[in-house]
């Protein structure tokens, strides 16, 4: 076990993948010399090339389309895209292209590309930096997507990722890639959790507080300050978010009969949306209360000294729990 | 930069489509032109017999496409008529190792190489989204996404690079593409990485109802040198011409010179697909002129004046094109649709939980009505 912060565990989650497999390649915008812009690549160019670390054009669907080529050659292509808001002109790409080539070619083509995006806000960023725009992708057939929110799932869902024959987005918190973790560089990956598997980052009986990505601490601290006043939330850290492991949430929601999720995305047509749908089909019975989503609000990433207002803080957590638990809404009192 | 033809920037493609690298006129005289000559040097009759017999085959295809189409047989096609020379001329270049990137209406591409009836055929019938194995053919999917395997082309061409081999890669778009970004970015990825990949524009006039005019004021093939490629615009109804350009262009990639591009001058003679009606948006006397420069009577002029084209030759083209069009008819009406539950298969390489329990879910659901009918 090695303490190490989330961006050195993917980078060295990257070295191993691309020491593996030489069919391995990453590409993307600044990744060479200066390493990435989070500095993610940091070294890995010096170690491997040009050839396999390739600072491309500045062009995101040109960066897409060209991975779909070298996919089609046989090559696994780590396309890291600079921040989520620039992901969009390669969104023709990925939606028509990369998530349908195994269908179109009935199974004759593999697309074993991961896209990496570092991801959502509470970093003070500029506009376009700090967007969440996983609903998009989930809603895409032929993607899987992964959103990690701990230095020792960033190193192995990564390579996981990589090693998949399927296309996959994965999101980088960026708020959390500096933050410390205990990481297994030597896991076998054989024997670590699958990719699509649930984590119950804090078992508890009274709640379950589904989330994902850098959520993920903020509902643990929201769990920790919760217990003070006796109630006992269940986290559960969903890594995949396409698919769902859906095995795992419901076997929470029939212990504790109460969900909220918490995203920092927008609402409408959200994940949460998905998530409470899908439970409420499957739960319906098991249910005591209306599920509750207590998400970012429906408008464009605010500015940076805003933002603490969009993103679910711990109190609008806890406030979501107190409703799921029927407590008087001791924020609002409004009635949705 | 070698091998640019002079371009004169002009106010009307329309008026300008001579302005064109060509080695046989429109009445199948050889003349000469110095970039292209070497080129074709070495090419002899039996060659050209066997590039016309290519393109009288295609035509043929073609043909059936349209009449199964509109016997309700196909779901669409997009007729290849009048371009035989320029998807012929360019896919015959290639060798078998190297890779084509087309699109929809490039069927001679994929007859080119190699496909059988049925891989022309599925796709447009409705029962698949692709006919034939890529891996197979060294040629990907079809492209409907305008634009979009041209960067397909180079990224693979970056393979190659990386393989060390000898390879190239050939892609071929329309000139609506070209005004697509996704185009433009393939040309700057090309030259950036110097990639062996031939880009082929087929400029047939126009995409769906609107001429080249909308997409271009200038002629298409100069845009190249502007990202560091060198071109050429030839005369795409010129199977001898398309020929030399395209060994130029392949010689180029395959030598580590990079990228290089053509501009194949030809026209669209029927619709854009089975679904249009040219007449809307062009005239009858335009149709006229452009038959006049039919790829297929100029090569057969030419070696008819060099006395390489008989009847026996001729018989037994049109015999192998009856032999072909007789073979489409039955491939295509014995086509049976995949079982229902596949519609579920291939979405994901690897299994995926969730769709997993979608097709749990509708296997019972098809088995109930299975069990309904015993009743
Ligand atoms: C991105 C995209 N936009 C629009 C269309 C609809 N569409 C199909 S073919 C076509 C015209 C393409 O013209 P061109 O590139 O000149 O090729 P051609 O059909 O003439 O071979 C259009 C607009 C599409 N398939 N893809």
């Amino acid at each position: 076990m090695t303490e190490l912060t989330m961006a050195k565990a993917l980078n060295e989650g990257l070295r191993r993948a691309m020491r593996d497999d030489d069919k391995v390649l990453v590409m993307g915008e600044d990744i060479g010399k200066l390493g990435g812009v989070f500095r993610i690549t940091d070294g890995l160019q010096a170690e491997f090339g040009a050839q396999r670390i390739v600072d491309t054009p500045l062009a995101e669907s040109g960066i897409m389309g060209t991975a779909v080529g070298l996919a089609y050659r046989g090559y696994r292509p780590v396309v890291e895209i600079q921040f989520d808001g620039f992901v969009y002109p390669a969104f023709d790409q990925i939606v028509s292209n990369v998530a349908k080539l195994h269908y179109r070619s009935q199974g004759a083509v593999k697309m074993p590309i991961t896209i990496r995006i570092p991801w959502a806000g509470g970093v003070g960023a500029a506009e376009h930096h700090s967007e969440s725009p996983e609903a998009y992708f989930v809603h895409t057939s032929g993607l899987r997507v992964v959103a990690v929110s701990n230095p020792q799932d960033a190193y192995v869902v990564l390579r996981q990722a990589i090693a998949c024959d399927d296309p996959v987005v994965f999101f980088e918190p960026k708020r959390l890639y500096h933050g410390k973790g205990e990481v297994d560089l030597d896991v076998d990956l054989a024997d670590a959790a699958p990719m699509g598997l649930a984590r119950i980052a804090r078992a508890g009986s009274d709640v379950t507080l589904l989330t994902y990505g850098a959520q993920v601490s903020t509902a643990m601290d929201a769990a920790t300050v919760a217990e003070d006043e006796g109630i006992d939330i269940e986290v559960i850290d969903l890594r995949s978010l396409s698919p769902v492991d859906y095995k795992t949430v419901t076997a929470s929601v029939r212990k504790t009969g109460r969900v909220v999720v918490t995203h920092e995305a927008a609402r409408e047509a959200g994940l949460g949306a998905e998530l409470i749908a899908s439970v409420t089909e499957r739960c319906f019975y098991h249910l005591e209360t209306p599920p509750v989503r207590v998400t970012g609000w429906d408008i464009p990433y605010p500015p940076a000294k805003l933002e603490k207002n969009h993103v679910p803080d711990l109190d609008r957590i806890l406030d979501g729990v107190d409703r799921v638990l029927d407590r008087p809404n001791s924020l609002t009192g409004v009635e949705l | 930069m070698t091998m640019v033809h002079t371009l004169t920037p002009t106010a009307d493609l329309k008026t300008d489509v001579d302005d064109v690298a060509r080695l046989l006129t429109a009445d199948g005289e050889r003349i000469h032109d110095s970039d292209l000559d070497g080129w074709v040097a070495d090419l002899d009759a039996a060659q050209l017999r066997a590039l016309y017999r290519d393109m009288v085959l295609l035509r043929r295809i073609d043909s059936e496409g349209m009449a199964l189409q509109r016997q309700g047989q196909l779901g669409l096609w997009a007729p290849s008529n009048g371009q035989e020379a320029t998807q012929i001329g360019t896919a015959r270049v290639l060798r078998t190792d190297d890779f084509a990137f087309p699109s929809y209406r490039e069927t001679g591409v994929v007859y080119a190489r190699g496909a059988k009836p049925e891989g022309f055929l599925r796709a447009w019938r409705g029962e698949a989204h692709s006919s034939y194995d890529p891996h197979e053919l060294g040629t990907a999917v079809q492209q409907i996404i305008i634009g979009a395997q041209a960067l397909h082309a180079v990224g693979y061409a970056m393979g190659i690079q990386r393989d060390g081999a000898d390879q190239v890669v050939a892609t071929w778009f329309g000139d609506g593409a070209t005004s697509q970004g996704d185009v433009n970015e393939a040309m700057v990825f090309a030259a950036s990485y110097q990639a062996p990949v031939v880009f082929v524009c087929t400029n047939n006039q126009y995409a769906i109802s609107e001429p080249v005019g909308v997409q271009a004021k200038a002629p298409i093939a100069g845009r190249a040198p502007g990202f560091g490629i060198p071109s050429m615009r030839v005369d795409g109804n010129d199977i001898l011409a398309v020929t030399a350009a395209m060994r130029w262009a392949t010689e180029h990639a395959r030598t580590g010179k990079g990228p290089a591009f053509i501009e194949a001058v030809t026209y669209r003679m029927g619709p854009h697909t089975t679904s249009d009606d040219p007449t809307r948006y062009r005239d009858k006397d335009e149709l006229e002129r452009w038959r006049e420069r039919d790829p297929l009577t100029r090569v057969e002029a030419y070696l008819r004046s060099i006395g390489e084209f008989d009847d026996a030759f001729a018989a037994q083209v049109q015999q192998d094109a009856d032999e072909l069009g007789a073979a489409v008819r039955p491939t295509c009406l014995a086509m049976t649709s995949a079982p229902a539950l596949s519609i579920l298969d291939n979405v994901y390489a690897e299994p995926h939980t969730g769709l997993d329990e979608e097709k749990t879910w509708f296997a019972a659901y098809l088995d109930g009505f299975a069990e309904e009918a015993q009743r």
